[in-house]
């Protein structure tokens, strides 16, 4: 953690804001030191004097120095605004943590004050409280850091329940630990970045503020003088000598920039970063193939050395490292894997919708024989909008929240198929019915969120019925779904092949599902197919010993109860970390040096391709509990 | 002894009733797979039974007296679904395990207890130093059983414990949660949607829908030849019974 | 596992959620406005000292001070003193202000105009320059472009956001009015004048709305329905305006209600800068006066137009995103 704060001085940005925010504070305890008594000297000879080269600002109206006294006020403005963030602080954090451990009905109320003080902005809060406290410093410290501390007390409570929602802090209860040392255990230390991050914008904040009080005649008085005093003695004598004004206008400026912007510096430096981007695809010619073979014309899917390159942290990493396969009329073609071996990459680069996620390169890439390695242009927009049918994971985020769902199917047909809105309208009703959803006129004009998970579903492949698909692309279509519904959308899925020929691929780490609803599968593994055979032959002729064991591994309702199950020791590889040889070799029973060493191709083999140098050969017997110890 | 058992227990979340009058008892040293699908009350029946939500209706036992659900005797324990969530981030592997354990022990003790543990789940003692972002989903895992035994249960919850691991992960947890029945006789509530994966583990099985207990058994008779239509539906749902392929 | 499940069709006049949303923020409404009624009641009466004293001096004789407690009703219980608060702010009747003798409502009346169209148009300049440029950023600068431009907008907006609205104020009075003399410094009289002082409310607000819509922009771009957008290979025009544009103007919606309410707060300095006659330099004035009961009214004020705003956009937003009336159903 030390080496991410450190990281921030490293930016221009973040270079500026720390070198201005240790001036400030540097300056704060220094200038009294150095400039006191010259601030202090009276000189009723030359009062509202111009800048000179005696004095830098000129001098105020009783003749003194603009200059120092911007210096030496320095301190007492730093000072406040500190006092003034410490009160808003404790008094966030107290209110922010009190639901955690007060009970529910006290909770409720104090998140109910919160909310409601939380309304008012600071200043009408500041001034209602400097009515109460009176004018003056102490009044002016007291009312901005209470009018600070709704915030700060919202931002707490969103900060503790998030961190009260996951399970180590379950974990932690159900082990007996009291709330008090969960909150200061758990809770605290997980949410100080954010909290300390907001404390010093804040600080910058409270600094403007006190500048604003006092510029009002209501924070600091005379003979006391912080910056926003003496920026309103010096609007009064603005139109004799201005730098009265800007002096100290400069200084609450760079104070609080310093301030704002470091805190900023460092909460982008602990988000997210925006990484390094990568050349979005090249628009060039595509290169003249090796192979001449005609395309058989029933190919509905033509992908061959297809890679695709994405940001990494450490330069580009190459998720899907030449993947080559045909699918063919009304084929069902399955992908399998486990995460990272780069299978969903491969559905989103031959679908191109990888866009600025990455950069997609292939020798061929046909879609009922159109290139889709050409810009994109409206024919080929069309022809995909129509042919092809997408199906995503996620049926909580994939249709548009704030849109109606008959609309949003609609929307293909009047775009691709040149329907009217009224037809295209009808024809999004009768997708929903085709795709058993009962009530599909009223349903049409729902919204998503009143859909459950499978109608969901469901509706995204109505979507992709609105034009004549000839493939349809599922990636992990049913992962997020029980399995019953799951039965419901694999029939559906199913009768809308037989009806139209229409060719699948679908992308899981289900084998169960896969060999239950394709004809045949490729199994991946770190961005290669390493198998592709028929799914009849899953169970007993695979050939890759990473699809043996991952066969093995999966239990079924006829696996043998007296045995451990099997497993695969080790973890699979991240894409940055793909070794020279064959990736799997870290964790094959079978890999020698050759395997570590060299890669083994693809056999070309069109019903049953394999990579491995050991293909076919059996396997050792079940490794004993030794081996299975774990060390990070 | 140490039995868990669930007496017509109700659990309410506003005006919806998660859990409905559920009846259910997991025999000492016995593991015990509860099934169903999203919105059945599982993982509430689990989270009522380590008290982390208030019951409405009924009582749960363990042994004779109710399960403890304040102060630091806590023979019942639960390991959670995500291992992404399951372990404070900042704190070392040997900190959260030993977090669980009962208090007023020496350090030396803590030490050498938390190297057994760890070497119980089949993980590197070594690994007591290390920080959660430096395990697997799988890794973790074990590393929430090791502080699930850390308190001494005589029961352990496993709420959907395997369902967000890699498959070639999976059954390496598998395989440790029969071996700890075994040589520790823990009772476990093995809580699971996937119908081949609590047929591994479990002796008994009880399926839950809407709330209640449709059926319950033991898991050869359940699996093979269930009497509720429901669990009927789930068996036939499981992928593979059937083939959809235009080739078969 | 997705835990929804399918919503049931209802009929009848509540079957809209957002109407039935509406109603219960109507009641959070009615409870903040019964809490802030209360607070600017209590003001006055945590005020240590006597506020009849304050206001009139230590020098003024302490017959004269108890008179006029008992013509302002001090000396009765306290809950008395409360209902007739409540009762005088359901006739329109504000109280006296203690310096002027002039009833305060009229005192409000004559100056709220001045506020209320410098905050107005303030909101709609900043709305108008800040969403249109951060929706074009965010498109500039969506996941793998723009990286140095995203830090230059970025840092320069936060600059702007930075420096105090009477800050830009007092220069810009430095320039325009002390040196260049193109355009007036004080008062509302002419068409010209309101320029001034709306770009220093209006300009922190923008730079701080243009950021956020900006960072919600490129985030709804990277979202999953913005995928599906792009895979029924809709055209590029339409995936931005028809499907992006519309969920991260929401987040912009909510923020522009929170500063309104900073804009309003923003008035009482701008106006001091500006000599403005609003309400702003009013009650800075009657905070130095210790004139509480005007104090009191514009408070009163100033805290009902932020909360009714807040209401409104809640409620427009309900009407806009069906997503935020899941929580509350």
């Amino acid at each position: 953690m030390r080496r991410r704060w450190s990281g921030v001085i490293r930016t221009p940005l973040g270079l500026t804001a720390a070198v201005l925010t240790v001036a400030v504070l540097a300056l704060a305890v220094l200038g009294p030191v150095l400039w006191g008594t010259g601030a202090d000297v009276i000189d009723t000879d030359d009062i509202l004097a111009q800048p000179s080269a005696g004095h830098w600002a000129g001098t105020d109206n009783l003749g003194r120095d603009i200059l120092f006294r911007v210096l030496v006020a320095a301190r007492l403005s730093v000072v406040l605004a500190l006092l003034a963030v410490a009160i808003a602080v404790v008094a966030g954090l107290l209110l922010g943590c009190a639901p955690f451990l007060a009970g529910r009905r006290l909770g409720r109320l104090v998140s109910a004050a919160v909310n409601i003080a939380v309304a008012f902005p600071g200043l009408l809060l500041a001034l209602f409280f400097a009515v109460v406290f009176g004018v003056g410093a102490t009044g002016a410290v007291l009312a901005i850091g209470l009018a600070g501390a709704p915030a700060f007390a919202r931002l707490t409570q969103t900060l503790v329940a998030g961190v009260a929602a996951r399970d180590f802090v379950a974990a932690a209860r159900v082990a007996g630990v009291g709330r008090l040392r969960i909150l200061f255990r758990h809770v605290l230390p997980n949410i100080a970045e954010p909290l300390v991050v907001n404390a010093t914008i804040s600080a910058g904040n409270a600094l403007l503020s006190f500048a604003g009080l006092s510029f009002l005649g209501l924070g600091v008085q005379s003979p006391s003088y912080d910056w926003g005093r003496l920026l309103y003695d010096g609007i009064g004598a603005i139109y004799v000598n201005p730098a009265a004004a800007l002096a100290p206008g400069a200084a609450v400026l760079l104070a609080g920039l310093g301030f704002n912007l470091f805190g900023e510096s460092v909460a982008k430096r602990l988000g997210i970063g925006t990484g390094p981007s990568v050349a979005p695809m090249a628009r060039t010619a595509p290169a003249p193939e090796a192979h001449t073979e005609a395309t058989p014309t029933d190919v509905v899917l033509d992908v061959r050395d297809l890679e695709v390159t994405v940001p990494g942290e450490a330069g580009p990493v190459r998720p899907v490292r030449g993947v080559t396969f045909q699918v063919r009329r009304g084929e069902a073609v399955g992908i399998v894997g486990e995460s990272g071996c780069g299978k969903s990459l491969t559905a989103l680069a031959v679908t191109c919708l990888v866009g600025d996620h990455g950069r997609v390169d292939a020798t061929r890439l046909e879609l009922l024989g159109h290139d889709l390695r050409a810009p994109d242009t409206a024919v080929r927009r069309g022809i995909l909008g129509t042919s092809l049918a997408m199906v995503f994971q996620d049926p909580m985020t994939s249709f548009n929240p704030a849109r109606r769902v008959g609309g949003q199917l609609a929307e293909v047909a009047t775009h691709h198929q040149g329907m009217t809105r009224r037809a295209a309208a009808d024809r999004a009703v009768d997708r929903l019915a085709a795709v058993r959803i009962p009530d599909a006129d009223t349903r049409a004009r729902q919204y998503p969120h009143e859909f459950s998970g499978g109608m969901r579903q469901r509706a995204m492949i109505g979507m992709g019925l609105m034009g004549t698909p000839a493939l349809i692309v599922a990636d992990e279509p049913t992962t997020a779904l029980d399995v019953t519904v799951q039965q419901q959308v694999l029939d559906l899925l199913a009768a809308i092949r037989a009806a139209d020929d229409v060719a699948l691929v679908l992308i899981s780490h289900d084998v169960a599902v896969v060999r239950d609803v394709c004809d045949r599968v490729m199994v991946m593994y770190a961005g290669r197919i390493v198998e592709d055979l028929p799914a009849a032959d899953l169970a007993d002729s695979a050939r890759h010993p990473y699809t043996r064991a991952l066969v093995d591994a999966v239990p079924d309702m006829t696996t043998d109860l007296s045995q451990p199950l099997a497993t695969i020791p080790g973890r699979p590889v991240a894409p940055a970390d793909v070794p020279p040889g064959c990736a799997y070799a870290a964790r094959c029973p079978l890999a020698d040096a050759r395997c570590r060493a060299e890669d083994p191709p693809l056999t070309a083999d069109p019903d049953h391709r394999v990579a491995c140098w050991h293909a076919g050969e059996p396997l050792p017997d079940r490794q004993s509990a030794d081996q299975l110890v774990e060390s990070p | 002894m140490s039995e868990l058992s669930f007496v017509d227990v109700t659990v309410r979340y506003g005006r919806t009733t998660a859990v409905d009058g559920v009846s259910l008892d997991v025999p000492a040293g016995e593991v015990v797979g509860l099934v169903g699908e999203s919105g059945s009350g599982k993982s509430t029946l689990a989270r009522a039974a380590v008290g982390l939500v208030p019951l409405a209706g009924g009582r749960i036992t363990l042994g004779s007296e109710p399960v403890p659900t304040w102060g630091r005797h806590r023979p019942l324990q639960m390991v959670f679904q995500d291992p992404y969530s399951s372990l404070d981030p900042r704190m070392t592997v040997g900190e959260s395990v030993a977090e669980a354990m009962p208090p007023g022990r020496s350090r030396a003790t803590r030490r050498a207890e938390v190297a057994r543990l760890l070497e119980l789940v089949h993980l590197d003692p070594a690994s007591a130093g290390a920080l959660p972002s430096r395990l697997s989903g799988g890794q973790r895992q074990r590393v929430a059983l090791a502080r699930a035994l850390a308190a001494n249960p005589t029961v352990i919850i496993a709420d959907e414990i395997t369902s967000a691991l890699d498959v070639s992960i999976q059954g390496a947890v598998l395989n440790l949660v029969r071996e700890l029945r075994r040589e520790l006789g823990l009772s476990i509530l093995f809580i699971s949607h996937n119908l081949a994966v609590v047929r591994y583990v479990a002796s008994h099985v009880a399926v839950m829908r809407g709330g209640r207990i449709v059926e319950h058994g033991p898991a050869a008779r359940v699996l093979t030849d269930p009497s509720h239509d429901y669990t009927r539906e789930l068996l036939a749902a499981v992928p593979g019974r059937t083939t959809r392929r235009s080739q078969p | 596992m997705t835990p929804t499940v399918a919503t049931p069709i209802r009929t009848g006049p509540l079957a809209r959620p957002w109407v039935r949303f509406g109603a219960r923020r109507l009641g959070r409404l009615l409870v903040s406005l019964w809490v802030l009624v209360t607070a600017s009641f209590a003001m006055i009466h945590l005020i240590p000292g006597d506020p009849v004293r304050g206001a009139l001096g230590p020098t003024a004789p302490a017959e004269l001070v108890a008179a006029r407690r008992q013509a302002l009703g001090l000396d009765d219980p306290i809950l008395t003193q409360y209902l007739h608060y409540l009762k005088g702010l359901v006739t329109g009747d504000l109280g006296t202000s203690l310096s002027s003798r002039l009833p305060v409502s009229d005192v409000v009346a004559q100056r709220l105009p001045a506020t209320l169209a410098l905050a107005v148009l303030a909101f709609l300049a900043a709305v108008v320059v800040a969403i249109p440029l951060g929706v074009a950023m965010g498109v500039l600068t969506r996941r793998g472009h723009g990286r140095r431009t995203e830090l230059a907008f970025t840092t320069t907006s936060i600059i702007v956001a930075t420096i105090p609205d009477f800050l830009i104020g007092v220069a810009l009075v430095y320039v325009f009015g002390v040196r260049l003399g193109w355009l007036p410094v004080a008062g509302d009289d002419t068409a010209a004048a309101y320029v001034l002082p709306v770009f220093s409310l209006a300009i922190g607000p923008a730079a701080i709305l243009a950021r956020i819509v900006r960072v919600e922009m490129v985030g709804v771009l990277d979202a999953d329905f913005v995928r599906t957008a792009r895979a029924k290979r809709l055209p590029a025009r339409t995936v931005y305006l028809g499907h992006a544009l519309p969920n991260a103007v929401t987040a912009a919606l909510t923020l522009s209600g929170l500063l309104l309410g900073a804009m309003v707060a923003g008035t009482v300095l701008v106006e001091n800068v500006f000599a403005w006659p609003g309400l702003g330099s009013t009650i800075v004035q009657s905070i130095l006066t210790k004139d509480y009961p005007v104090v009191q009214a514009i408070v009163l004020v100033y805290g009902v137009g932020v909360l009714v705003v807040n209401t409104v956009v809640d409620v427009a937003l309900a009407r806009l995103d069906p997503r935020s009336l899941i929580r509350e159903d």
